[in-house]
């Protein structure tokens, strides 16, 4: 542990005491103090994740060297492009990715308690009761031979010694948490009787069933229509709130975490380009891909002429990352730097106190040309 | 039901349409039932007995009508009264066809209804170790098995087993015994052309079991089922292969409601006297109302075995409407 003045750590909170206290050590080469949780008042802390699969074509890097840590009662948005390995990220926080199949390496520490190195059986028995997850398309993920209520009471008596009869009670009143009109009724429906929000709801009180400490919410709002996520959202923030969990969104739409997230963490080709406070990264991003990002995104508090920005070009296949910054085929900005973004893998630093950016610019060249983003996108609040 | 008269009215065309395409009168159909050298009078009278010179749906009216309510044949020396269902009266037997398809029936459906259990057991256990197991050396031991009991013909694997089983180490005997007379020596005696018929199918289902299984172990509710911290073995055994035998119980009813209408090569090879051996001396003898009744027969016991998938589809899966 690397100590900046106990009195200094314990006033800031969130990823600025994470940062102070050393979170940043993880590019270093892991040493056995490593091992430790840097901060372990943290509910979750990922320390250098890498999860990567090996494949005839080659081994495709996933998640590479991600680390973060996460408060209790606060939101981590995680956003990025598809196969910018968000998912692949929560799945091996849950010990969910493809078992055998994948190498995975780091740490993650659940409440202090690491899992990657620990069993099988002890990762399964948090699951589901201290961590649990929401996916992406509830209908899919759903069973479809089972009622929903067989399927929250599994959930819940998997970790809870009750009779089927209590667990099925137990359906029907998270069912009525998270806003099913008639649960008593509906709790013998099965999900294919559901409506898509409907069924999410239900996704979400299976979930909740145990009173996770972490939620992690991968896409929670894709497969539905508007008026339904703004519920959806509404309900997780409410859900949240009440039972006191930390909560990971995953999204790669940047409304949904400017809602709900504290913090956020751009991702891009399995690792990360910048990480964040909500206030940093909406208001003084740091990285062309998260300005980018950003100028994709519809604002209703700008001109309606003003055309969406894409951002060119497609992601990097993870099997063949370019050299250097991964980023750099696509953006804007590589001839300024030199020629390191070419060949140097930028290192994540800080570009404000605790706002962690991965880009060769300087810090001189990324306040003009934000400077000159704002010009161009009129009405940027920065 | 609807299906059924539909099924025996095809049958019915193809039948009497064949002889006609062939060239073969309603004189020529007749003569069969007469004594070798007949005289043409007698060969007249004899199509007139049977109706063969009315018009078609006539015909079709009392093949119909034999079936339901049965008929009476004055074909031979004497009336025979053929009690319904009334499939025909053979040539070559000189005698209705239903007795003589009825007795066969117990020897084809031990066979068929033991083998299916047999290929059922063990090609769902290989199907789904060999996709937990993927790619290891089980997986890519019976998988080879399974590519052999495809391929090879059931008369090649059957008479290897005659040889060995049967007269080399003369452990089991191939001979139909009534379950009721002797249970024991019923399932002795049948043991090898179960095996044989398993070995053919259980390889297919292994294969179509390891397929299923690997597509639903993707699938999305699996990984809920392991999010809620459920144990791999309630993940695999309750979500996963409830979910990845539904479309086998599909091929499944499909396979025995066909195996019942005859198991030709089985019983052939193992000369067991059933609905195959039946069939294949009837079209031998190119005696058209036997092969007529044993079409009827299988397709009866398909569409009887499509009902019953059908209904257990819906109990299975709930998005099923009957």
């Amino acid at each position: 542990m690397t100590e900046t003045g106990g009195a200094d750590v314990s006033e800031r909170t969130g990823l600025r005491a994470w940062r102070a206290a050393g979170g940043l050590r993880g590019r270093q080469p892991q040493t056995a103090e490593a091992l430790a949780p840097s901060r372990p008042d943290a509910m979750l802390e990922v320390h250098e994740l890498r999860i990567s699969f090996p494949t005839d074509d080659g081994v495709v890097r996933a998640v590479d060297g991600v680390s973060f840590s996460l408060d209790r009662g606060k939101t981590l948005g995680i956003v990025g492009e598809s196969g910018s390995g968000k998912s692949v990220t929560s799945l091996g926080i849950l010990g969910l990715h493809q078992y055998g199949r994948a190498d995975i390496s780091g740490q993650v520490y659940l409440d202090g308690e690491e899992l990657i190195s620990a069993t099988p059986e002890r990762v399964r028995a948090l699951r589901g009761s201290k961590m649990a997850m929401i996916f992406q398309d509830p209908l899919s993920a759903l069973h479809p031979y089972f009622t929903v209520g067989a399927q929250i009471s599994e959930a819940y008596r998997i970790h809870n010694k009750v009779s089927k009869r209590a667990a099925l009670q137990h359906a029907v009143d998270m069912l009525g948490r998270v806003g099913i009109p008639q649960p008593a009724a509906r709790v013998h429906d099965y999900p294919h009787q559901f409506s898509g929000g409907m069924r999410q709801r239900a996704m979400i009180a299976m979930a909740l069933s145990c009173d996770p400490e972490l939620l992690i919410a991968d896409e929670p709002t894709t497969a539905l229509d508007v008026t339904v996520q703004a519920q959806i959202l509404d309900l997780i923030s409410d859900l949240q709130r009440e039972f006191g969990s930390a909560v990971i969104i995953i999204t790669h739409d940047l409304g949904v975490v400017a809602e709900l997230s504290d913090d956020i963490l751009v991702m891009y080709s399995g690792r990360v380009a910048e990480y964040g406070t909500a206030e940093d990264v909406f208001g003084r991003a740091g990285h062309p891909y998260t300005w980018g990002l950003l100028s994709s995104m519809p604002r209703i508090d700008e001109a309606r002429a003003e055309r969406l920005i894409p951002i060119k070009g497609t992601p990097p296949s993870l099997i063949n990352v370019p050299p250097g910054c991964p980023f750099h085929p696509r953006c804007d900005y590589a001839g300024m730097t030199g020629g390191r973004s070419q060949t140097e893998i930028p290192i994540l630093h800080e570009a404000d106190p605790g706002h962690l950016v991965a880009c060769h610019l300087t810090a001189a060249q990324r306040d003009k040309l934000r400077a000159e983003r704002v010009r161009v996108t009129a009405g940027e609040d920065a | 039901m609807l299906l059924l008269v539909i099924v025996s009215a095809i049958t019915y065309a193809i039948f009497f349409l064949l002889p006609r395409l062939a060239g073969q009168t309603p004189y020529d159909l007749a003569a069969r039932y007469v004594g070798r050298n007949p005289i043409p009078s007698q060969i007249h009278d004899m199509e007139v007995r049977l109706g063969l010179s009315e018009p078609v749906p006539v015909q079709f009216w009392h093949f119909l009508k034999a079936i339901v309510a049965g008929e009476t044949y004055t074909v031979g020396p004497s009336r025979v009264s053929c009690p319904p269902p009334c499939l025909g009266y053979s040539w070559r037997n000189q005698q209705p066809v239903w007795p003589l398809l009825v007795s066969d029936i117990p020897v084809t459906a031990s066979l068929a209804g033991g083998a299916a259990v047999l290929w059922l057991v063990s090609g769902v256990a290989i199907g789904v170790v060999s996709a937990l197991k993927r790619g290891t050396f089980f997986d890519r031991v019976s998988m080879g098995t399974a590519l052999m009991g495809v391929s090879l013909p059931i008369f090649f694997t059957g008479q290897i087993l005659l040889l060995l089983f049967s007269f080399k180490w003369q452990i089991f005997n191939v001979q139909y015994v009534g379950i009721t007379q002797n249970p024991l020596l019923w399932a002795k005696n049948l043991v090898l052309p179960w095996i044989c018929l398993a070995f053919l199918y259980s390889a297919l289902y292994a294969r179509l079991t390891r397929a299923g299984m690997l597509e639903t172990m993707n699938e999305d509710y699996i990984r809920t089922a392991r999010a809620k911290g459920l144990r791999e073995r309630t993940v695999i055994f309750k979500h996963g292969l409830r979910a990845a035998l539904t479309p086998i119980l599909t091929i499944f009813g499909m396979d025995l409601g066909l195996l019942l209408g005859g198991a030709v090569l089985t019983e052939t090879t193992f000369s067991l006297n059933g609905v195959g051996l039946f069939t294949i001396e009837a079209v031998r003898n190119q005696d058209l109302p036997e092969i007529m009744g044993v079409v009827l027969l299988a397709s009866f016991f398909i569409i009887i075995a499509n009902m019953v998938v059908d209904i257990l589809y819906a109990a299975i899966d709930p998005r099923v409407r009957l």
